[in-house]
């Protein structure tokens, strides 16, 4: 395969939201898996101190360190495409204020000391803001670092996959410049809060919504999305569909009134006993699947209607795995998302 | 699976059960749980006391909850014959905050301290305010004794540990030594001249750099009002706290069969043990397994594989092959539904055979969200398996 254009080229932030139980941080890895081909580097970032980017990836808790934990698919047989690689950070907001100390001022034993005094806690309780400032900061910082050397290098990640807190907090999340308004005017916060929102704001970012084909999550999507939208400068993403009902029956079958002599004929042909009972109980199936499907054609068509791009993964029955992931990741290249 | 079965009907049917707590992570339908006991226990003639943190829309709806009042408010279309009522509220935490302020300080101060940027964002945005806050009207309610049962959903978190941990978080942050000592040099003279050493100069010199001067005055003028009523929060948390230990108390820990949420959920129960709180069961909500059924997975599958087999080789004679093809995608789908309900016991599985002796409900997955009484009451019969 060559080089082909994605939805979501030039874009070098992938803010992934969701509501709580979608599948937000399994989308964020398949996503970063996703990208992470043809020898590119993805720094996978989560912010909310779950690790579940390392339950994930069925590794140890991820320190405030940026690590490698996954190898990308790679696509030619002959070598061409090796791969990429997927490195994983952890962000809290301790760590990105000393880190932020330490980076402008030169300050690590003074933020060794603020910890030990609770200062830290103390400074994002009067400041609220503060602590989403900081951690974007360090999304966006990793998303805008350059390799440092000779003749002005390129960037170290060539996409930063942020999974960000859920639908409900996400526009306050990222409208950082506002949060932190009305808390310092002038100032080196203020600064770096205009810093981070010049990079949120432009098309670099893009902001994905992760939903199920159910009522709640899609509405609070709906929300998500037009809140963002409200924002000016900030490009929302693609609704990803995750744990859809793979089709196994067309539309027809479905909605068709079942046979059932000729499907307890199939079922002896198959092999079974008992078949009478069994047909009955599958049609009921059927009809189960049906209404089920009804519903989430409905959910579908309200995503669709707010304009974005849409992906849909499959439901994993048998749960989430490397393997999983990879295949997630593959639909999701499949579907041009990556 | 052998866990004793939740008896659902006996816990709310005991006079003696006066606070039922429903917690677990985000996102396994705690609110409609609690909702849902709320209705049943009232329809079997409880007067019940509702308090949710942060409903879905049509979930408070279907409870005739418009707004966010910080008030009971009477359920209309509950089925009283027995004499039961249901009062149900939306925690207002901001609200209930400033009324401890206005209960503790005489007007001029309290507006005052209403007034203060610092108290703004305190009371509307540090992380444990609503626990906080959810704890402290659970202790109102109980003491004003208007009802007999109180039903409380634990606020959307990170972690259901934090129902337990953030109130006494706040309690800490506001009583604390270093709210004090930073902000001491707003009062006479210089009471803590000797710690304003060189170390924690160079703090504040960096606090001050990175919130700027005025907030740090914002949080000197708000301690020095405030300075009264320091110490009562610790003690307001600390006694909310004992009521948790206190017969009459139980905790409904909820969990989707997710390793995540299930995980949560172990925590949570290990978490009620070390503080000797009395676990009534787990709610194992949104359970997609049909039941067992003799036809596993394994073998379903292997009949669709060889009614599709058949469909290739006989390509040519189109009438049985109608009849194979429905029913070999019937036995896919049966596949499917037999794999994740087996996938859900492993991982419910993995959770009752930790703790054998926590009695587990089960409450299937609804196709449609809860949009009315009869929805929540509906749930209610499954919580009692009925």
């Amino acid at each position: 395969m060559t080089a082909r254009d994605t939805d979501w080229d030039g874009v070098r932030l992938h803010v992934v939201t969701g509501k709580g139980g979608t599948g937000k941080t399994t989308v964020a890895a398949a996503l970063a898996l996703a990208l992470a081909h043809r020898g590119r580097k993805v720094l996978l970032v989560e912010v909310e101190g779950r690790q579940g980017i390392a339950r994930l990836f069925d590794r140890p808790p991820l320190p405030y360190e940026e690590r490698k934990i996954a190898i990308g698919p790679g696509e030619a047989d002959d070598g061409r495409d090796p791969g990429g690689d997927v490195y994983a950070l952890a962000i809290d907001p301790e760590g990105a204020l000393f880190d932020y100390l330490h980076m402008f001022y030169g300050m690590r034993t003074a933020g060794v000391a603020l910890s030990r005094l609770g200062m830290v806690d103390f400074a994002t309780t009067i400041a609220p803001g503060l602590s989403d400032v900081l951690l974007t900061g360090k999304a966006t910082e990793a998303a805008r670092r350059r390799v440092r050397g000779s003749g002005g290098g390129g960037y170290v990640y060539d996409a930063v996959v942020l999974d960000a807190p859920p639908t409900g907090r996400i526009g306050r999340f990222l409208n950082v410049t506002t949060e932190v308004s009305g808390l310092a005017k002038v100032g080196p916060i203020r600064a770096h809060a205009d810093t981070v929102a010049n990079v949120i704001k432009s098309p670099q970012t893009a902001v994905h919504f992760v939903s199920t084909l159910e009522e709640m999550p899609v509405q609070e999507t709906l929300d998500g999305i037009a809140e963002l939208r409200a924002i000016p400068g900030m490009q929302v993403g693609g609704v990803v569909i995750n744990m859809a009902q793979p089709a196994v029956l067309t539309a027809e079958e479905l909605k068709a009134a079942p046979d059932l002599p000729a499907m307890s004929a199939a079922l002896a042909a198959a092999g079974l006993h008992r078949t009478d009972e069994l047909a009955a109980e599958l049609a009921d199936e059927i009809a189960d699947q049906a209404r089920h499907v009804e519903l989430q054609d409905t959910e579908r068509t309200e995503l669709e209607a707010a304009g974005q791009p849409v992906y849909e993964l499959p439901m994993i029955p048998e749960g989430i795995d490397l393997a999983a992931l990879h295949r997630l990741a593959a639909e999701l290249r499949a579907q041009g998302a990556a | 699976m052998t866990s004793p079965k939740l008896d659902m009907d006996r816990l709310i049917d005991d006079r003696r059960t006066r606070i039922i707590v429903c917690c677990g992570s985000g996102g396994v339908g705690k609110t409609t749980a609690a909702a849902a006991i709320g209705l049943r226990a009232a329809e079997r003639g409880r007067e019940v006391c509702v308090l949710t943190v942060d409903p879905a829309r049509r979930l408070a709806q279907s409870m005739g909850l418009n707004s966010l009042d910080n008030t009971p408010r009477l359920v209309e279309g509950v089925h009283d014959e027995t004499g039961g009522s249901l009062h149900a509220m939306m925690l207002d935490m901001k609200r209930t905050f400033d009324e401890i302020v206005e209960a503790h300080s005489d007007p001029a101060r309290a507006a005052q301290i209403l007034a203060n940027p610092f108290y703004q964002s305190l009371s509307s945005s540090f992380a444990g305010t609503q626990e906080y806050m959810a704890m402290e009207k659970l202790g109102q309610l109980r003491r004003s004794d208007e009802w007999d049962l109180i039903v409380v959903d634990t606020p959307p978190s990170r972690s259901a540990l934090d129902f337990l941990d953030a109130p006494d978080r706040l309690g800490r942050f506001l009583d604390g030594r270093l709210i004090r000592v930073l902000t001491a040099p707003v009062k006479a003279g210089r009471p803590f001249g000797r710690m304003l050493n060189a170390g924690f100069s160079m703090m504040t010199g960096a606090l001050t750099r990175l919130l700027g001067a005025q907030v740090l005055r914002d949080a000197q003028t708000f301690v020095s009002a405030f300075d009264t009523m320091f110490g009562g929060f610790r003690e307001r948390a600390d006694a909310t706290y004992r009521l948790l230990q206190a017969p009459g108390t139980a905790f409904l820990v909820v969990a989707a069969p997710e390793p995540d949420a299930l995980r949560e959920a172990s925590y949570f129960v290990e978490r009620l043990d070390e503080e000797r709180m009395p676990l009534a069961g787990l709610i194992l909500n949104r359970v997609h397994a049909v039941g067992s059924h003799w036809l596993s997975s394994a073998r379903s599958l292997a009949a669709a594989e060889t009614l599709e087999g058949m469909i290739q080789n006989e390509s040519g004679s189109s009438a049985p092959a109608a009849g194979y093809s429905v029913t070999a995608a019937a036995l896919r789908l049966h596949a499917e539904r037999m794999s994740l309900g087996e996938r859900e016991r492993r991982v419910a599985g993995a959770f009752t055979s930790a703790y054998p002796a926590v009695p587990v409900v089960e409450v299937p997955a609804l196709p449609v969200d809860v949009h009315d009484l009869e929805g929540l009451r509906q749930i209610g019969e499954s919580l009692a398996d009925r």
